[in-house]
């Protein structure tokens, strides 16, 4: 076969040998050029390319960690933490260190305590571990534990001891409400700020009260810890360690011991109380009882601890200071009597109280049924006597009443920093024509003066009219040590007005009236103040007929709210308290708001005493607050147990019975109180609007 | 006339200190890549090297005239087991290279790397002088290397197909075909290629796309190509030094003691490295070639020329391989990289060419001696 389109040529074996010579010397040639080209390559790679190389060698060497910054502390007036950083201290076993993993789990467990389902944990884990994923030994330890396993390292590979830090609130419960709690940030927060340190574990931001109001503060910068690791993650050695940088201290008005002795002073009550300094407004404790621990709160609450606390009929959750309204019932009186003595009526003119009046076509009844006879206004005020009230609001007018209630800070939103404030309202005609497009009627007015009807208060405010009422400047409060404030306008009134308001409040604790239990025993202190009743019920005429049910008698919803406002000294006050105790009824002389409130007071004229009084009252009640939430998830947790016993089988009974033994102890000096808390009728909200 | 003995001068010193010094460094580099321990690779490296040197010395005092007798018996038996790791293949699913004799995986493709050369250089050598630019010097030897080459792409293993083919191919080149044709035949692929690129395994597909742009997906299939960059650029000119490769000892290199073994030692020896590497496998294959054009012989000189070739085939595809110039592929760095059956089949080529050295200095001796 002839090879197509070609001129042969003549092919010897002499010139077949020069084409291999050519050829080989061509591939020769090529093969040279490949060998330059890759050395060429390698060169521009490693020369021209290589700080972009570098970098990302660099970058996958080394891993960065986020250290979370320790949080700001919190302080109290004198410097005494509220909130401050426990030191961590933790054990973690590095599964792909560890050499005999039984012998060193026996020693771990001897030397820390361990529980045996825990040393089971540890043992499943380090099976299931990746190996270099650290398996959790033990957290929350004591640092003599902690010392215990640290010295003991070389003979315990694998064993890392380490620590971080953790929120700490030492007055654990009554300061829940003030500070709010701190928690990991939640997924919403990270997508809106992006800022990686969110995501670091361990790190926590505030969220609720003056740790979420101050968080960009608090928080500190945060350190980085620079480590080598392998392409699969694992940890080499550590290069650099930039520390982190705590966040700023945060110095508070509060008196951390006031603020204790007052969340305790509460008692068993649902309450609330807020004492401020006369001289500019510094609010010196603030609490709201019964609360949440912060500290379990900031660790993760158990799904147990919320379920009780979101259930309790005392709604631990609710910060009662700033959103509890209530109806401020008698402690408006000397409001509205200053209100009488702006528009001009004599502190001397004298009302006759028979026990009831006809306004329109209702009959509107004194709280006491016989009547007072003859009063003048600080008999009035002493006595807390509605029918003079009734008589005289109608000579000036719902305006001025208004004026002068709006002056003392009712209804008034402050400037604070908490993230819900619920301020109330001060009901005038304008107000009622607004709201509800009806004209005002003479029984709205008498509704108003005695604190009932439209009008709504928080606890906080009425501290503000204690403290208005006892120095005639509009303070605001104010939870920033040594914040800068402009100086407080003035209410507006007489001087000599205010003191026949001072000397009026001072009768109702001292002269005789309705707040005897006010009474302080500190020499030279005497405490002015108003009592207060807000009817949460109807009562009606069929009622009234045949005698007005006993506080007592009634389930708890449908109790009164007990309240108190007032100052010390009443001559020369320093220290206004405003008090209030939810469905109180004053049907316990010692855990009424008027006790309640002139304890708290003396803390600050005789902290000794007052302690001392508050341990006896404890034992009564049972102890602390924080023994008491103990007893009281121990004994839902029991309730719990019982109502799954009941669902599931019979079996399960088996099982209650056997806790039932645990608990028996605790139950018997569970406090009286909380089991005589019938629960509330269905539909007994419904009743609650006055 | 010389007092060292004959046997001492025409032993080829030369060859066996370069071929010494590169597996020295690849030994030290496996040492390296084992976080500075012997074990595994290095020690076994080494005792290889020394019992195939052994095995290629023996060969090189075989007489070349063998190697020509035994060419197509030994081209058949290789085909022959190609069939049947196609059938085995079949029968048990997926993609098989290998037998297994028992004691071990014997792959055959690898051993048809030199034995295309020879079969091929078998055919010009029988061929008469005139017939060269005839078709029948053409047809045989495309159907000697389309017969392997298609057995071994459908494995698939594209890389040793692709050196079953270049090798081939050379040796058709070497023979004296006319140029045209190559030219010609080169076009032709090149229109091909993006239908061949439609008949190709969907991972092979991948690897060919991610080579055009290993930074499309570093994570995934470029991750082997973008880490070896990494691991050569960041190595400099002289490198991080002996035992102190982050990319290869926190093992972010991919197969760093086998295919990527190159970026390996271009992490710790730098460019410096890397140049001298390259520069004593061009003087190997200088020495190939010189060996080739020495040989009067024309199935001698088209064997020495040919597994020249192969051997740097090997360097070439593995090299554009790990600087990111060819789609990974799986060829080996001879020497360096861990392995047994490449190093085998490398020191096979160096034993045969050896021989023929050998073969040349034992003619030309007695006349030099007059």
């Amino acid at each position: 076969m002839k090879f197509p389109s070609t001129k042969r040529k003549v092919v010897t074996e002499a010139t077949q040998t020069l084409t291999f010579t050519r050829r080989a010397t061509i591939v020769g040639a090529i093969q040279g050029g490949i060998g330059a080209v890759l050395a060429g390559r390698m060169a521009w790679i490693s020369v021209v390319e290589n700080e972009r190389y570098s970098l990302l060698s660099e970058s996958n060497r080394v891993n960065l960690t986020l250290i979370p910054p320790r949080r700001g502390w919190i302080l109290d007036r004198n410097g005494k933490p509220l909130a401050n950083n426990r030191t961590d201290f933790r054990v973690d076993l590095i599964p792909q260190r560890v050499v005999d993993a039984e012998a060193t789990i026996a020693s771990l467990t001897r030397l820390l305590n361990l529980e045996r389902e825990e040393a089971d944990r540890i043992r499943e884990e380090l099976e299931k571990s990746a190996g270099f994923q650290p398996v959790q030994v033990a957290d929350k330890l004591t640092y003599d534990q902690y010392a215990a396993v640290s010295v003991r390292l070389l003979d315990l590979p694998g064993v890392a001891p380490s620590q971080g830090f953790s929120r700490f609130y030492p007055a654990g419960a009554s300061v829940g409400h003030l500070l709010g709690y701190v928690g990991a940030a939640t997924a919403e927060e990270y997508k809106k700020r992006k800022d990686p340190l969110l995501i670091t574990p361990g790190f926590k931001v505030g969220k609720d009260g003056l740790e979420k109001a101050f968080d960009e503060q608090l928080t500190g910068k945060p350190g980085a810890k620079r480590v080598e690791v392998t392409a699969r993650g694992k940890i080499v050695r550590e290069l650099t360690t930039r520390p982190d940088t705590p966040g700023n201290a945060m110095k508070l008005t509060i008196d951390a011991g006031l603020q204790d002795f007052a969340g305790r002073r509460l008692a068993t009550q649902s309450g609330a109380i807020v004492v401020l300094d006369c001289a500019n407004g510094d609010v010196l404790a603030m609490a709201s009882m019964p609360s949440f621990d912060p500290n379990s709160f900031s660790d993760g609450i158990s799904h147990l601890e919320w379920d009780m606390l979101s259930r309790d009929d005392h709604v631990p959750l609710r910060n009662k200071v700033l959103q509890g309204l209530y109806p401020p019932g008698s402690t408006v009186k000397p409001m509205v009597a200053l209100a009488l003595l702006e528009a001009g009526i004599s502190p001397n003119d004298t009302v006759s109280c028979g026990g009831a009046i006809r306004v329109g076509n209702t009959l509107f009844h004194c709280h006491k049924r016989r009547g007072h006879g003859s009063l003048n206004m600080r008999g009035a005020i002493a006595q807390s006597c509605d029918i003079y009230f009734y008589q005289m609001a109608q000579r000036i007018g719902m305006d001025r009443i208004a004026s002068m209630a709006r002056r003392v800070g009712m209804g008034q939103r402050f400037d604070i920093p908490f993230p819900s404030q619920s301020y109330g309202t001060v009901p005038d005609p304008a107000w009622k024509e607004r709201k509800y497009g009806k004209s005002w009627q003479v029984y709205d007015t008498v509704n108003a003066t005695i604190g009932q009807g439209y009008m709504l208060i928080n606890p906080l405010q009425m501290a503000v009219m204690a403290a208005r009422l006892a120095t005639g400047r509009q303070l605001m409060p104010n939870f920033i040590h040594g914040a800068r404030r402009p100086a407080p306008q003035l209410v507006g009134v007489n001087d000599e007005h205010l003191v026949v308001i001072r000397d009026a409040m001072n009768a109702v604790v001292n002269g005789g009236g309705t707040g005897g239990a006010a009474r302080m025993n500190i020499p030279g202190v005497m405490i002015a103040g108003k009592t207060g009743t807000a009817q949460v019920r109807r009562i009606t005429m069929a009622e009234r007929a045949g005698g007005v049910r006993g506080n007592a008698s009634l389930p708890f919803k449908l109790r009164d709210h007990a309240l108190f406002q007032g100052f010390a000294p009443f001559d020369k006050p320093r220290y206004a308290v405003g008090c209030i105790i939810e469905h109180g009824g004053h049907t316990i002389r010692n855990e009424d708001a008027p006790m309640i409130a002139s304890d708290t007071l003396s803390y600050l004229f005789d902290p000794e005493r007052a302690m001392e009084k508050l341990v006896t009252l404890e034992k009564g009640w049972g102890g602390t607050p924080a023994e008491r939430q103990a007893r009281q998830v121990a004994s839902f947790r029991l309730a719990k147990a019982i109502e799954r016993g009941e669902a599931t089988a019979s079996e399960a009974n088996n099982a209650t019975n056997a806790a039932a033994p645990a608990n028996a102890s605790a139950t018997p000096a569970s406090p009286d109180e909380d089991a005589a808390d019938v629960p509330p009728p269905p539909g007994a909200e419904a009743a609650t609007t006055p | 006339m010389s007092i060292i003995p004959q046997p001492l001068t025409q032993f080829p010193w030369r060859v066996i200190l370069l071929l010494v010094a590169i597996a020295t460094f690849g030994t030290l580099v496996l040492f390296s890549a084992a976080d500075g321990s012997v074990f595994p690779w290095a020690i076994n490296q080494a005792v290889r090297f020394c019992i195939f040197s052994g095995m290629a010395l023996t060969l090189s005092r075989v007489p070349p005239g063998l190697f020509a007798r035994f060419a197509f018996p030994a081209y058949g038996a290789i085909l022959a087991a190609l069939v049947l790791v196609e059938l085995i293949g079949g029968v048990a699913g997926g993609s098989q290279r290998w037998i297994n004799l028992g004691f071990m995986q014997l792959q055959p493709s690898e051993f048809m790397k030199p034995i295309i050369v020879i079969a091929v250089a078998r055919f010009y050598a029988l061929l008469p002088v005139g017939e060269i630019r005839r078709w029948n010097a053409i047809w045989p030897a495309l159907v000697l290397i389309g017969l392997p080459w298609s057995l071994v792409l459908i494995q698939p293993d594209l890389g040793t197909a692709t050196m079953i083919l270049a090798g081939g191919i050379t040796v058709m080149f070497l023979a004296g075909l006319p140029l045209r044709l190559f030219v010609g035949s080169g076009l032709a692929v090149a229109a091909v290629i993006p239908i061949a690129f439609s008949f190709l395994h969907d991972y092979q597909k991948k690897r060919v796309l991610i080579f055009m742009d290993p930074e499309s997906d570093p994570l995934g299939a470029g991750y082997h190509i973008s880490q070896s960059k990494i691991a050569i650029g960041s190595g400099g000119i002289w490198g991080k030094g002996f035992l102190q490769g982050t990319q290869s000892h926190l093992d972010y290199l991919p197969e760093g003691h086998t295919d990527f073994v190159f970026a390996t030692m271009a992490e710790e020896w730098g460019l410096v490295g890397g140049v001298l590497l390259i520069g004593g496998f061009m003087l190997l294959f200088r020495w190939g070639l010189r060996v080739a054009m020495r040989t009067p012989d024309k199935f001698n000189r088209l064997v020495a020329a040919g597994l020249t070739t192969t051997i740097f085939f090997y360097v070439a595809i593995n090299l554009m391989m790990v600087m990111g110039l060819a789609p990974v592929v799986g060829i080996p760095l001879p020497f360096m990289s861990y392995g047994g059956s490449s190093m085998l089949t490398v020191m096979l080529c160096i034993g045969i060419i050896m021989a023929i050295d050998r073969g040349n200095k034992r003619a030309s001796s007695p006349r030099n001696w007059g």
